[in-house]
């Protein structure tokens, strides 16, 4: 018998899984099946409802009816299992691979138990309008939640109605508008100011919401510059949306300067807390002046990505703004919790009903798992982590971590490899694809490219330190690669579950197919 | 750093023999110089005022069943609310689906990592393109008033107008949506309801529609329940005028009834939540926006829009992103509205749900619900004083039921109902005074005829 696991170590250290990620080469779901299949059957109309009801479609207009039956799939019940285990098996999900790769996304570990919770009939089987005696339990859980996210941030009310991050940007651009049209102002304070590294969503909902966007751009240290700030505020200063740590995981030291300073102009400032990772319990929204903020509990607390959603934006604001939220909240009288509406100066809905309740019960869930110690671990560790990974990757040739030189990191790092790419011709993106090769995600970052040659990596507190080393020796091979023969990089992915794609019919309207319905007519050319 | 006692079971290096030696490897003494920039006062000193937590797996779960434990539910109670939240049946293969830990915990990754996340994505919006009979579908937004916000945001940049008409009998909660999402720059204009149908009505759609209307918005059915009987008279008045028509749907409506699309729709949104999601207490919305290939109305969606491509090897499929350029991602804010996070799991499972029903099931499921609504109309409206016939027009699982001549209020019978442990319907006076004491109560699969009889005797009960 050979000692096969001495085969897998060169030098004391185990070598790179030979990945390749499940191929199963699968036909479009509607080429599966076969006329007359059925994938579960519908409840019978009992006899005694026929006997009532000679024609159910009475009084509905021919016009109205439909003629030919939908071209969906006629698929058996394991075939359309099977189907989507295949397809599931070809997604790297958090479970299945070292999941730092996706920088500002936090992909950490989401508790199974959770899970299982979320899917108790007690939750899924609660229609949102039911009488408030009856979710009791339900509403204890968003209140609860609520004085937890209080707790945390400082501020005084939050919302979990919006149904991700950039709806609560939204939200909040939407607060900001209600209360300077509550004070006559909104003519004038038509400005929102934000910065390159916060999430496009910061500009974008900003906009969306009646403001013109203004965008500072970091000093030449990588900090928000507190000069542009002083220059672009005005009269016409409506508000300020910013991210801190900001996505190139540095802390704007002058934060509190900068809600003074809006402040003093009569702006609102609001705090876009998608990287409050590496800062819970450390620092909050409260202490650096803000009146506004939003969590991602998918994100920050864990309820799982879901392939983007659903999640949750946790809304908070100061007691000034909370007659602005949306409504309803609930609330508690001491004996009963209920859904409050009474807030006539409210924005209204932003979706409907309360929120995504079973991603509010995990997150509720996961922060009971943790208190207040836990939560802090997740930070220091989240950070520790992420500064031990920047030791890593500084260490390989051609990577480098622009701005706030020497310095340490809060909870993630946008690198460069603009030096790679220089003396090998290698774009940053052409690593990540290779990277996939080994199993494990890379992603570079927004648009504009700011840093050149970016990619950002967020190691949150859920990889072993292992796990890191893997992650890292995974990035110094594809860059060695990189030098070696830039090709291997260059022609990546083998071993994924598809090969490189020509991305040039997606932006050809006369070729783009986005339904199999246009991909019939246009590269089949089958008439419809 | 202190070196505590917990190993948390989550956070693999909080093992305090890892954490120091990791320290030691970046040269930190501590943790806390890894937050030097944090500048003193804006440190939190102390420990935040938390609950005590529940570290063992088992006493969590013991806490969250307790809390739970007093909620009742649909399945112990008779449900008849819809109103935007539908109970329907969710296949065992649906959940099966949405839970396996690939999909449930995968994001952002890009095709080569995620080729399963972007083809089921593709196949969603494919199957969902059958059933409405259009080209185009979006990777789902945050949930159906999201979508109806943003094809009127779509359609007044497709005309370069910004007036908008909506019907009277909008929900309350979507309208308010939408007076949030059109407010700084869009004006909104409701047009009256037909008395006798319930529908629009065609002679004040006449007299408000003009050049400078972007989009004619109705539903089907209405949010009372009803079917719009005039879809193509009103598609062809939006028309005549440059504006555009747009519907919002039941889905699961669509195996019996006709795709707006055959009346004239451009643009048709709606909540895919019936598709297999459970109510969730509102956790299982998820919206839709679909329209026709057009250049014109594709580069003004705000979503993503996932399409196949070729890759370099033959007859293997690839994927990726639409006319990615016209998002915010790509542009920040030069790009449509915004895209982020919403509701892709949903998605999944919608086009599972989609794949299990096919044709047979769509249709199957139209006619039943139709059977077992029509059943329950005729039933209630046997009752001495109640009245189903507040309108002329067709429904499909929801209709008005109307108290105002037995002398008690909707809330007085719901509270009555509340004790039979029946949920009756969503009451309707206060968002809508001129329907007097009415409720819109919904019937789906779910039903049985017990079940409605059991209504009908307890109402007959209630009222006596």
């Amino acid at each position: 018998m050979n000692n096969i696991t001495a085969e897998r170590f060169t030098d004391g250290k185990p070598n790179l899984r030979r990945f390749h990620q499940a191929r199963w080469d699968e036909p479009i779901i509607f080429e599966l099946g076969q006329a007359g299949q059925r994938g579960v059957l519908v409840p019978e109309v009992e006899e005694g409802i026929k006997a009532q009801v000679v024609n159910p479609f009475e009084g509905i207009p021919d016009e109205l009816l439909r003629k030919k039956p939908p071209k969906l799939p006629e698929m058996s019940q394991p075939a359309v299992l099977r189907h989507y285990v295949h397809l599931s098996q070809e997604t790297l999900g958090v479970d299945c691979n070292i999941d730092v790769g996706q920088g500002t996304c936090t992909m950490k570990y989401s508790p199974k138990i959770n899970d299982q919770l979320a899917r108790m009939e007690a939750m899924t089987e609660l229609h949102p309008l039911q009488d408030e005696s009856t979710v009791q339990g339900m509403l204890e859980i968003f209140w609860h939640f609520e004085q937890i996210l209080k707790e945390i941030s400082g501020l005084d009310r939050f919302t979990l109605q919006p149904g991700a991050g950039s709806v609560a940007i939204y939200t909040n651009a939407s607060i900001i508008r209600a209360y300077h049209a509550s004070r006559g102002e909104l003519e004038k304070r038509d400005e929102i100011i934000t910065t390159i590294f916060s999430h496009p969503s910061d500009a974008a909902c900003a906009k969306v919401a009646g403001f013109k966007v203004i965008t500072l751009y970091p000093d030449e240290n990588g900090y928000p510059d507190v000069d542009a700030l002083k220059a672009a505020i005005s009269e016409h200063t409506a508000g300020l949306l910013i991210t801190n740590p900001e996505d190139t995981g540095i802390y704007n030291p002058k934060i509190a300067e900068f809600t003074q300073l809006v402040h003093a102009a009569g702006g609102l400032c609001s705090y876009d807390q998608a990287n409050a990772n590496g800062i819970l319990g450390i620092t909050r929204a409260r202490e650096a002046g803000f009146d506004l903020c939003h969590f991602n509990l998918h994100k920050t607390f864990s309820t799982p990505h879901g392939c983007g959603g659903p999640g949750v934006g946790a809304t908070g604001v100061t007691k000034e703004l909370i007659p602005f939220l949306p409504v309803p909240l609930v609330d508690f009288d001491g004996r009963n919790y209920f859904l409050n509406y009474d807030f006539p100066d409210s924005i209204g809905k932003i979706r409907p009903f309360y929120g995504v309740a079973p991603a509010v019960l995990k997150a509720y869930a996961w922060v009971m798992a943790l208190g207040a110690e836990g939560l802090r671990e997740v930070a220091e560790i989240a950070v520790l982590n992420n500064n031990y990974l920047l030791h890593k990757i500084l260490s390989i040739r051609g990577a480098s971590a622009p701005y706030a030189e020497g310095k340490r990191r809060i909870e993630q790092v946008r690198y460069s490899w603009e030096k790679l790419y220089e003396e090998t011709g290698v774009h940053s993106d052409e690593l990540g694809i290779r990277a996939a090769d080994f199993g494990v995600h890379y992603w570079t970052s927004h648009h504009p490219y700011v840093v050149p040659e970016p990619c950002t990596l967020e190691p949150t507190e859920s990889y072993s330190k292992e796990e890191l080393d893997e992650y890292a020796a995974i990035i110094e091979n594809v860059a060695n690669e990189a030098y070696a023969n830039p090709d291997v990089v260059k022609n990546a992915p083998y071993n994924s579950t598809v090969h490189q794609t020509d991305h040039h019919p997606l932006d050809d309207p006369q070729q783009w197919c986005i339904t199999w319905r246009a991909y019939k007519r246009k590269a089949q050319q089958i008439p419809v | 750093m202190s070196l505590k006692k917990i190993v948390y079971p989550y956070i693999p290096n909080s093992e305090p023999g890892v954490k120091a030696q990791m320290l030691k490897e970046v040269n930190a003494s501590s943790v806390d110089e890894f937050y030097r920039d944090i500048p003193g006062e804006l440190r939190f000193n102390g420990q935040l005022n938390l609950p005590p937590p529940f570290t063992s797996e088992y006493s969590l779960r013991r806490h969250i069943e307790k809390i739970l434990g007093k909620n009742k539910t649909t399945r112990q109670y008779l449900n008849f609310l819809g109103a935007g939240c539908y109970q329907h049946h969710v296949p065992a293969v649906c959940d099966e689906i949405n839970s396996r830990g690939e999909f449930l915990t995968a994001y952002a990754g890009e095709p080569y990592d995620d080729h399963g996340r972007f083809q089921s994505l593709f196949e969603y919006t494919s199957m969902m393109a059958e059933l409405l009979e259009m080209d185009v579908v979006n990777v789902p937004t945050y949930d159906g008033f999201q979508a109806a916000a943003t094809a009127l945001r779509m359609a007044c940049r497709i005309t370069n107008r910004n007036k908008v008409l909506l019907p009277e009998t909008l929900g309350r909660d979507l309208l308010s949506k939408i007076r949030d999402y059109l407010k700084f720059d869009i004006e909104i204009i409701i047009l009256k309801h037909n008395p006798a149908t319930g529908g629009i009505d065609l002679q004040n759609l006449e007299e408000l529609i003009t050049h400078e209307i972007a989009a004619v918005f109705f539903e089907n059915p209405s949010y009372l329940g009803l079917l719009e009987l005039n879809g193509t008279a009103i598609a062809e008045m939006a028309h005549r005028h440059g504006a555009i028509c747009i519907v919002n749907v039941d889905p699961i409506s669509l195996g019996v009834i006709a795709p707006p699309a055959q009346y004239g729709a451009d643009i048709v949104v709606g909540d895919i939540q019936p598709l297999g999601m459970h109510m969730s207490y509102g956790g299982g919305q998820a919206g839709f926006i679909a329209s026709r290939d057009e250049e014109d109305y594709v580069m003004q969606y705000p979503s993503r829009l996932f399409g196949i491509a070729p890759t370099c090897v033959k007859g293997e499929y690839g994927f990726g992103d639409v006319a990615y350029d016209r998002t915010s991602f790509a542009k920040r804010e030069q790009g449509n509205e915004w895209v982020g996070t919403a509701s892709a799991l949903w998605g999944i499972t919608a086009g599972v749900y989609l794949a299990l029903m096919g044709p047979q099931g769509m249709k199957e499921i139209g006619e039943g619900i139709l059977y077992r609504s029509n059943y329950a109309k005729q039933e209630l409206g046997k009752l001495k004083n109640v009245s189903t016939d507040v309108f002329r027009a067709p429904h499909f699982k929801e209709f008005i039921v109307n108290f105002d001549k037995t002398g008690k209020t909707v809330a007085e019978v719901n509270h009555a109902l509340l004790e039979k442990e029946i949920f009756g319907g969503k009451e309707l006076s206060h968002d809508f005074p001129w329907l007097g004491q009415s409720a819109l109560f919904c019937f789906t699969e779910v039903h049985t005829k017990e079940d409605i009889d059991l209504l009908v005797s307890a109402l007959r009960e209630v009222l006596a």
